[in-house]
């Protein structure tokens, strides 16, 4: 059965790929759909069968890869409680927004080619959570990359998509640089590529160092560091976060797929997945705590000014990855897991929303242009509620339950990054409040600033596009409340049961902090909440007055902190001058000169020499021939 | 004997100097002239030798065929005279060069040689000289023994003929030729009409 | 002195020399090249009836005689080309004749 889940997608990518044409639009939508919800419906069947209080992990073997010198890699799926949470999630979000994309692209050209890339990339995606290996895992990692570079730039035709694609690709591949280091560093010291193996000898290795660029460093530290700046890459990280805004370009079923619930948070699987590594690597927690927690503000203080709908979803992503990554780094993977796994249903939700704006504005994406639609779309008005009372952590909601258990872990950990992280976390609640209604008040209340013909055609999303955004919102209401035992509360060991490993059980002394750190977080949204109120519904004048009075705090904060800037100046104008000039004086002059131009050249300097040769004058030809006559019979004439 | 080298040497004489004058006359005419005055000499030349047919041939054909031919058409190309250019020059030094080599390497091996005694066995029909006149010994082997060169030259003769004919025949426009085939075809209901013409008024 | 072979193969041998310079050294008309070749044959005939005589056997002779058939038909088809190429190109002056210039 677990076969089927991952591979149903594959197959599904492979028929609506290659014979699209031959099977239609309808064909391809209901190939890829079936197939994706059936491995759904299969994935939860096979984590209550056989993953949920088994004897885990089981191994289903498929089929033996590498096996060279002293590298053996088999093909395998792991099957414990952390692939099986991560199947249930990465396949039910990706059948809802199958069905989803049905609506959302129907008037698309290439639709076939939409859903194949969808359900490759939930193949791909498939195999990362359920790789036994980290050959196998940078495979899935790898595929992802590939799909997400694909899917941004599916409309290719579009200049701006594929520059966002190549963006993309190439900061993950920065990422994958460190991921590769990291995987080789593990097999320096492990000698070995199969998780159980390296899991076991963890603790063997912890005092033991290694040469790297001329220092000496601790083992486990430099490995996973360098497996945690793939992390960084493909969690969109501070430093490697660039692409993601960017990665908008793509039709809003990618973003709602890649981009928030699943792609992105491989990175904090992989953290999750290699928890036996990093906990003997304290100082590399330590590292992925700060990265975390900056991100966490960083990328929701840069969402506060955007007033592009999905970017402002999209730093929100980055930001809450931040939380999963400091969630982890203090030790709390569980709490990190579950916030991944409300987050995949809240996001996906929230951006599946802004889509269903997007589609009723007639393709507009700029909230300066929205307003007073929430009479107009009310399904997708009340869903955005809901996505959004989740992001902000107010109770009942799912996003509750999971960010606060990380932000009381944070805290109750001690050490000065969980504090950093806990102080750095609850301001980003605030923001994070506060963006999220403001994007709720611009687009939805207030007087309609889009022009009179679009808001004539606004209308509601038709029906296959409304039931994934309430299956979610089911997820986003409930799905909190109903697991939080499971996966942080009082069943959680025997939930995870020996998936996750943390050496100083952190969740365990929740209880014993000031009763007000579990309380901060909410008056943060909260009042959050308030002032977003106060700035877009009371007094609407006051974002344009404060945004002019601190000028250039505005514009730092609405230009991303100015990070493309420096990339481009630092890395990428020198890379383009360098390809430029390697190109004009490398290859055209060198090679192309000495090569096929300088020999084609050449050839044709010689013809026209030799050509000069032949003058026309026969008795020029004469003359010639008499002269080697001549040299002929003197040669023949001295003896040899 | 003494006769001999003297005619010898006067014949030589004239025949390279007429040689050289072949070459070098600006008049084309002159050029002509002066190599049928080689010709002349080289058929000297052949009598001192004792080849008596070969020289009269050499006469007529040469001088009385080749050179007329070569007259015919100096005359009828209308060539003009020509300086002699600079860029005679051009050549002259490398020409010579070559030319004295070859020269050189000519009378080098004349002077030097030995004749193998194998090759005096292969010799055919009879000897110069004796009772025999050198017309007919000349024809005894030319019809004997080189009957199929004999046959082939006259088929190079054909054949020049017939190629010097195709190159060089043109038809005019506005030359009226007889038609042969269609004059002996003519019937006699074309030609000739039979007219009862009353007396006193004419035909028509 | 005695005449001997060497001094026919002597003279046949500088009017050899002559009939090539003439061919090459010519900066006048295409007529001339042609009885350079006349004169290169004369050569050559010279040799044959030396030999024929001196080492009497008349095969020299007889082939001597072919040589002058050959002679002449070439002759006559070489002023057969010329006059035609008169005809088209209205010049036979030798600077003239480069169509083939490469």
């Amino acid at each position: 059965m677990a076969l089927a889940v991952v591979f149903l997608p594959l197959f599904a990518a492979i028929v609506a790929g290659l014979f699209g044409r031959a099977i239609g639009d309808r064909g391809a939508q209901i190939v890829t759909c079936g197939a994706v919800a059936l491995s759904a419906a299969l994935a939860i069947a096979l984590f209550f069968t056989q993953i949920l209080f088994a004897h885990t992990p089981q191994v289903v073997e498929i089929a033996p890869w590498i096996d060279s010198g002293g590298v053996h890699v088999d093909w395998a799926l792991r099957l414990d409680t952390l692939s099986g949470v991560m199947l249930v999630t990465v396949s039910t979000v990706s059948a809802t927004i199958h069905v989803y994309s049905i609506g959302y692209m129907a008037e698309d050209r290439s639709i076939p080619r939409f859903m194949a890339y969808l359900s490759w990339f939930t193949f791909f995606m498939l195999v990362l959570v359920t790789a036994d290996n980290f050959v196998q895992l940078f495979f899935g990692w790898e595929g992802v990359g590939l799909l997400s570079y694909l899917l941004i730039g599916f409309w290719y035709d579009r200049a701006s998509a594929d520059a966002a694609a190549i963006k993309a690709f190439i900061v993950n591949r920065i990422g994958d640089f460190g991921f590769a280091l990291g995987i080789f560093s593990v097999f320096l010291i492990f000698g070995s590529l199969d998780f159980d193996t390296v899991f076991a000898k963890a603790p063997m290795m912890v005092g033991t160092s290694m040469h790297f660029l001329g220092w000496q460093v601790s083992s486990l530290t430099l490995a996973c560091i360098l497996l945690f700046v793939g992390a960084m890459g493909k969690s969109a990280q501070i430093g490697l976060h660039t692409w993601l805004p960017d990665a908008m370009e793509g039709p809003t079923p990618v973003s709602a797929l890649i981009h928030a619930a699943t792609m992105v948070t491989a990175g904090v699987f992989m953290v999750a997945r290699l928890s036996p590594l990093f906990e003997y690597a304290p100082d590399a927690l330590a590292l992925v705590g700060v990265v975390g927690g900056t991100t966490a503000i960083f990328a929701a203080s840069i969402g506060m000014a955007q007033n592009d709908i999905k970017r402002v979803i999209a730093y929100s992503t980055c930001s809450q990855l931040g939380y999963m990554f400091f969630g982890a780094a203090v030790s709390a993977y569980s709490a990190a897991m579950f916030h991944l796994f409300t987050h995949a249903f809240f996001k996906a939700l929230l951006f599946l929303a802004s889509g269903s704006v997007i589609h009723a504005l007639s393709g507009e994406q700029d909230m300066r242009r929205m307003g007073g639609l929430w009479r107009k779309i009310p399904v997708t008005y009340a869903v955005m509620w809901i996505g959004s009372l989740s992001l902000a952590g107010i109770p009942p909601f799912s996003g509750y339950y999971s960010k606060d258990t990380i932000l009381a872990a944070a805290w109750a950990s001690g050490t000065a990054v969980g504090r950093y992280a806990f102080c750095l976390g609850t301001l980003a609640a605030f923001m994070t409040a506060f963006y999220s209604w403001r994007l709720l008040f611009m687009t939805f209340h207030g007087k309609p600033r889009a022009d009179a013909e679009t808001m004539h055609h606004a209308h509601e999303s038709p029906w296959v596009m409304l039931i994934p955004l309430l299956v979610l919102a089911l997820g986003a209401l409930a799905a909190g409340y109903f697991t939080e035992p499971y996966f942080v509360g009082a069943q959680r060991t025997h939930f995870w049961d020996g998936s996750i490993f943390d050496l100083h059980h952190p969740l365990a002394r929740l209880e014993s902090g000031p009763a007000i750190i579990g309380f901060l977080p909410l008056i943060f949204a909260l009042g959050g909440i308030a002032v977003a109120y106060w700035a877009y519904i009371l007094d609407p004048d006051l974002p344009a007055r404060f945004a002019l009075r601190f000028r250039a705090l505005y514009l730092f904060v609405l230009n991303k902190w100015y990070f493309d800037e420096l990339y481009d100046r630092l890395f990428v104008r020198s890379a383009f001058a360098l390809g430029y000039d390697l190109w004009r004086w490398g290859d055209g002059a060198v090679i192309d000169g000495l090569g096929p131009d300088g020999i084609a050249a050449t050839a044709r300097e010689l013809a026209h020499e030799a050509s000069r040769l032949q003058t026309g004058y026969v008795y020029h030809y004469a003359f010639v021939m008499l002269i080697g006559l001549a040299g002929f019979v003197t040669w023949l004439l001295f003896p040899r | 004997m003494i006769v001999q080298a003297i005619l010898f040497y006067i014949f030589a004489a004239v025949a390279i100097a007429s040689g050289v004058l072949v070459v070098s006359a600006r008049n084309p005419v002159h050029s002509v002239l002066f190599l049928i005055l080689a010709f002349f000499s080289s058929a000297a030349l052949f009598i001192l030798i004792g080849a008596e047919f070969l020289a009269m041939i050499l006469v007529i054909v040469y001088v009385g065929a080749v050179a007329v031919l070569f007259l015919f058409v100096v005359m009828m190309l209308d060539i003009d005279f020509v300086q002699l250019r600079s860029g005679f020059m051009r050549y002259l030094p490398v020409g010579a060069l070559i030319g004295l080599l070859l020269m050189a390497e000519l009378i080098f091996v004349v002077v030097s040689w030995v004749v193998a005694p194998a090759a005096l066995k292969g010799l055919a029909a009879r000897p110069l000289g004796g009772g025999v006149v050198n017309t007919r010994a000349l024809g005894d082997v030319l019809y004997t023994r080189y009957f199929f060169a004999f046959e082939a030259a006259g088929l190079i003769l054909l054949v020049a003929m017939i190629g010097a004919i195709v190159l060089t025949l043109r038809q005019r426009a506005g030359v009226r030729r007889q038609k042969i085939a269609a004059q002996l075809a003519r019937a006699r209901r074309e030609t000739v009409e039979i007219v009862k013409v009353p007396l006193g008024q004419g035909g028509e | 002195m005695q005449i001997g072979l060497a001094h026919y193969l002597t003279v046949a041998a500088i009017l050899f020399t002559l009939g090539i310079f003439g061919i090459f050294l010519n900066r006048k008309n295409v007529i001339i090249i042609l009885m350079s070749i006349e004169l290169m044959l004369l050569a050559v005939n010279i040799n044959f009836v030396a030999f024929s005589a001196f080492l009497n056997d008349l095969t020299g002779q007889a082939f001597a005689m072919f040589v002058l058939t050959v002679a002449a038909a070439e002759a006559a088809i070489g002023l057969a080309i010329l006059v035609v190429y008169f005809r088209n190109r209205g010049t036979i002056r030798v600077e003239d004749i480069n169509m083939m210039k490469g």
